[in-house]
């Protein structure tokens, strides 16, 4: 067992890439973390994707990859709905961690806009229960809304408290050049947004659209020597729930988040107060208070508060969505996950421009899968 | 959309009839059926359909549709707590959205969930309404 | 001259159940007259409208379902299920399966469909009390529903309606109402039609009264009542089938019937005209009420055309039994009014959608 270390990044903007094709998203961010970590070939690539099959007909992914930028390296996709990005990053991790793999590409991808809009939506809806829940006529942002509908009822929140989760990432989504969605939003705008399955709103979901994103991973050990500017993982875990929301003891209460975080600050020797920046899953505003709680910055139903209190600002306690997180930046289902690895690395490495968190030493990222089955920590350490 | 003919099929006992399976082991309630059964980790594979009575715990009113369910929006879908214990994912039907409470009690009635066009098979299946019970006098 | 007219099972065999269901939809005769007539009202007060997710299989489930509630019987029980209907989702794959395996009825069992207007029910009823009648099985389920379609604009829009019966047929022994005797009466006669692969029925206007309704309801009534020596008075109910108000009442009053034996099971001026529902849940209602001892008359008719009369016999059973499921005024109160527009939507007669 060694220490893993990042050593390259590279990503695509966040758009509707009408004249780019999932092939060509690879290459692009595959080929800018290469040519960032100043290698010319890795042992593997792995490919964090969900939807390529249906949506653009092309499935093995891993070797259209590794055959289209060149490489001599074993190759295959890594599939966990959302969570497919960090799932990618996982088992690079743990190839290189083993011992038995040097160099590894992660690379998350995503092309969402191959098909109408009606389509995307009923084959994102395969991140959930097919049988027990889909077969229902429950959309994602349906089962999101059903969450969101609860934890009001229970702690007596008002749509309006979750403005700030998308009103913040849509701040600091304005200063990123790779964001989707460059512009700010105001609490007004939030509250007129329309309603799309109650309560969620257009502005409490994530939008579709297309991106890529990659990092190279070493061995920790060699990273000084190869670059100048490398990123430790300090923590990988994955934490699991049941698939369905109705299966779920505690429906408010994201279990695989509580898991993976705690293994994750164990495996760092942390906790949440060392906590400099958190990249969370804010694909609906709901998620990201359930995020924040289950991983232990909140009580049960006090995530709204730290929004409402502006702590999850960059000037805040937590930090969230520092790039734009999903809301802004873009949620590219697949690639999302090493979009926030992307970030966090810049945030460590200084290189954050306006959104810079002063002195960012430790930064975790996490990554959920459907509506909380599996969900996917990293903490990175600046070296 | 595709029919999922063979799919809707085998899936018509939970559907029509709510079956789901009781743990010979701890005698916990499993719905839907899945064999392993969730509290002891023991085989659960008797068969055992429920009332179909429960209360609402959450809802939501869908206006923008899912494909295959466009003709029906607006309409309210709502995860719903069986006296038995599981709780499930379903419609409401037979109630309008202002009129839905948490902690509604309701029961499971048979109804049409989705057809594919005009020429696929209609798929039958539970959704909930507001319990009218037996004699109401 | 037929003189084995009479019908009458070798084995006694009466209802054991019986249950209904009615959509809470309902359309204003008047909101039919607004839109194609510029006001008044119309022959019923008000019809119930099956909602979107609502079909002939549906209400049959339902209906079953109060059924055996009532009737206390494991499903698997049952050796036949037949549905009488006009208007079933499926032109081939009879309603009768999905209704079988919704209950929990299958597999050994007959299931097939029944058409003949809104007699299609009585004929699965008189169907049903013939296989258990001769032995072939101790309970057949028979059940009688439509969502009946109107052609916009027609006067038919302002009765054509959705909802329906079904009844568990047993032992005499074991019901809570016998069969006395029974009589149908059949001929070819095109007062009401629809052919294949249309959508809308086609009917002769007044030829529906006296050659169609009236002839048939008062030959199969009379052939009864004659072969039974039995007057009007010798009645506690009396039940028609019922297109709208005034024909049930003439063919009542006809007969020798007065307005108080008729009127609980009257119920088109509340929920219009359910075809193969609308006698038979008329019989609910009044199973619903009536008390032991009470003899009833029921007269179907089915549009092609026929009528099936039956008397029963109410037993003391019945009061054990009829609390176990919602009654008849229990759906008839459950309502909601909709518009013209919202109708023209829930029965699908927009194009294009």
């Amino acid at each position: 067992m060694r220490d893993v270390a990042i050593i390259g990044i590279g990503q695509t903007p966040v758009e509707e890439h009408w004249s780019t094709s999932i092939r060509h998203l690879m290459l692009e961010a595959g080929v800018s973390a290469l040519r960032d970590a100043n290698i010319e070939n890795v042992d593997a690539v792995y490919v964090g994707n969900m939807l390529s099959g249906e949506v653009t007909g092309q499935s093995h992914l891993g070797a259209l990859a590794v055959d289209f930028m060149g490489l001599n390296a074993e190759a295959f996709k890594v599939e966990a709905a959302c969570a497919s990005g960090a799932a990618a990053l996982r088992v690079g991790y743990l190839a290189v961690a083993s011992g038995l793999l040097d160099l590894v590409l992660a690379l998350g991808v995503e092309k969402m806009t191959d098909t109408s809009g009606r389509e995307t939506t009923a084959v994102l809806a395969a991140a959930a229960d097919a049988e027990y829940e889909v077969s229902q006529g429950i959309s994602f942002v349906a089962l999101n809304a059903l969450l969101m509908q609860r934890y009001m009822h229970e702690f007596g929140w008002k749509r309006e408290d979750f403005a700030n989760f998308a009103v913040t990432a849509h701040a600091n989504g304005a200063n990123n050049p790779n964001a989707m969605f460059q512009s700010p939003i105001t609490p007004e705008a939030y509250a007129r947004a329309p309603i799309i399955a109650s309560p969620v709103g257009l502005l409490d979901a994530s939008p579709v659209c297309d991106g890529a994103a990659a990092v190279v991973l070493a061995p920790a050990e060699y990273a000084r020597t190869l670059n100048p500017a490398p990123v430790k993982i300090r923590a990988s875990a994955v934490g699991m729930a049941p698939l369905a929301i109705h299966d779920r003891r505690d429906p408010l209460s994201l279990e695989a988040a509580k898991i993976s975080s705690r293994k994750a600050y164990k495996q760092a020797g942390v906790d949440t107060g060392d906590i400099d920046f958190f990249e969370l899953h804010d694909a609906f505003t709901i998620m990201a208070a359930l995020g924040l709680e289950a991983s232990g910055f909140a009580e049960r139903g006090k995530g709204v508060q730290l929004a409402l209190d502006g702590e999850i600002t960059l000037q805040g306690r937590v930090p969230i969505a520092t790039m734009g997180g999903l809301k802004a930046r873009g949620h590219p289902v697949g690639a999302t996950g090493l979009y926030q690895i992307v970030e966090a690395v810049l945030q460590l490495r200084g290189l954050a421009g306006a959104n810079q968190i002063p002195h960012a030493r430790l930064g975790m990222a996490q990554n959920i899968g459907g509506s909380g089955a599996t969900i996917i920590t990293h903490i990175l350490e600046a070296f | 959309m595709e029919p999922r003919v063979v799919n809707d099929w085998r899936l018509r006992n939970q559907r029509y009839r709510l079956e789901g399976e009781i743990c010979d082991h701890c005698g916990g309630l499993i719905f839907p059926p899945r064999d392993i059964c969730p509290e002891c980790k023991q085989p659960a594979k008797t068969v055992q359909p429920l009332s179909g009575r429960g209360q609402v715990y959450t809802f939501s009113t869908v206006y923008s549709a899912p494909e295959g369910f466009e003709a029906y929006a607006p309409y309210t879908v709502a995860l719903i707590r069986l006296e038995e214990g599981p709780m499930v994912t379903a419609q409401l039907t037979d109630v309008t959205p202002g009129e839905v409470e948490i902690g509604m009690p309701v029961e499971m009635v048979t109804r049409r969930l989705r057809t594919y066009g005009e020429e696929g098979p209609i798929v039958y299946g539970y959704k909930f309404r507001p319990r009218l019970g037996p004699s109401a006098d | 001259m037929n003189e084995h007219r009479l019908m009458k099972p070798q084995r006694a065999v009466g209802i054991v159940g019986y249950g209904s269901y009615i959509p809470m939809y309902r359309l204003p005769g008047a909101e039919v007259a607004r839109v194609w007539s510029g006001g008044g009202g119309g022959p019923v007060r008000e019809k119930a409208v099956a909602g979107l997710d609502e079909d002939t299989v549906t209400i049959s489930i339902e209906a079953a379902r109060n059924a055996l509630a009532r009737a206390g019987i494991e499903p698997q029980a049952l050796r036949a299920i037949w549905v009488g209907s006009e208007s079933p989702p499926y032109a081939v794959k009879p309603a009768s399966t999905l209704v079988a395996e919704a209950l929990g009825a299958t597999p050994y069992l007959l299931a097939a469909d029944f058409e003949f207007a809104c007699k299609a029910g009585t004929e699965a009823l008189q169907t049903a009390l013939g296989l258990v009648g001769a032995g072939m099985g101790d309970y057949a389920l028979a059940i009688g529903a439509d969502t009946a379609q109107g052609r916009p604009g027609d006067e038919l829009e302002y009765t054509a309606a959705s909802g329906g019966s079904a009844f568990v047929v047993g032992p005499a022994e074991e019901s809570l109402a016998t069969l006395v005797a029974s009589i149908s009466y059949v001929t070819d006669t095109p007062d009401f039609w629809r052919r294949a692969y249309q959508h809308y029925p086609s009917h002769g206007g007044r030829f529906t009264g006296e050659p169609a309704y009236f002839h048939h309801t008062q030959a199969a009534a009379t052939a009864l009542m004659e072969e039974l020596d039995a007057k009007a008075e010798d009645f506690d109910h009396a039940i028609f089938h019922q297109p709208n108000v005034k024909f049930p009442m003439r063919a009542a009053k006809r007969l020798g019937f007065t307005t108080r034996q008729v009127e609980v099971g009257l119920l088109s001026n509340a929920i219009g005209n359910t075809y193969a529902g609308a006698s038979i849940t008329g019989l609910s209602a009044v199973l619903d009420v009536a008390a032991p001892g009470a003899r009833i008359l029921l007269v179907s008719f089915g549009s092609g055309a026929g009528s099936d009369a039956f008397v029963w016999e109410v037993t003391e059973e019945i009061v054990n039994r009829r609390d176990r499921a919602p009654k008849v005024a229990d759906y008839i109160r459950r309502r909601v009014e909709i518009d013209y527009a919202l109708y023209t939507r829930y029965r699908g007669k927009l194009k294009g959608v």
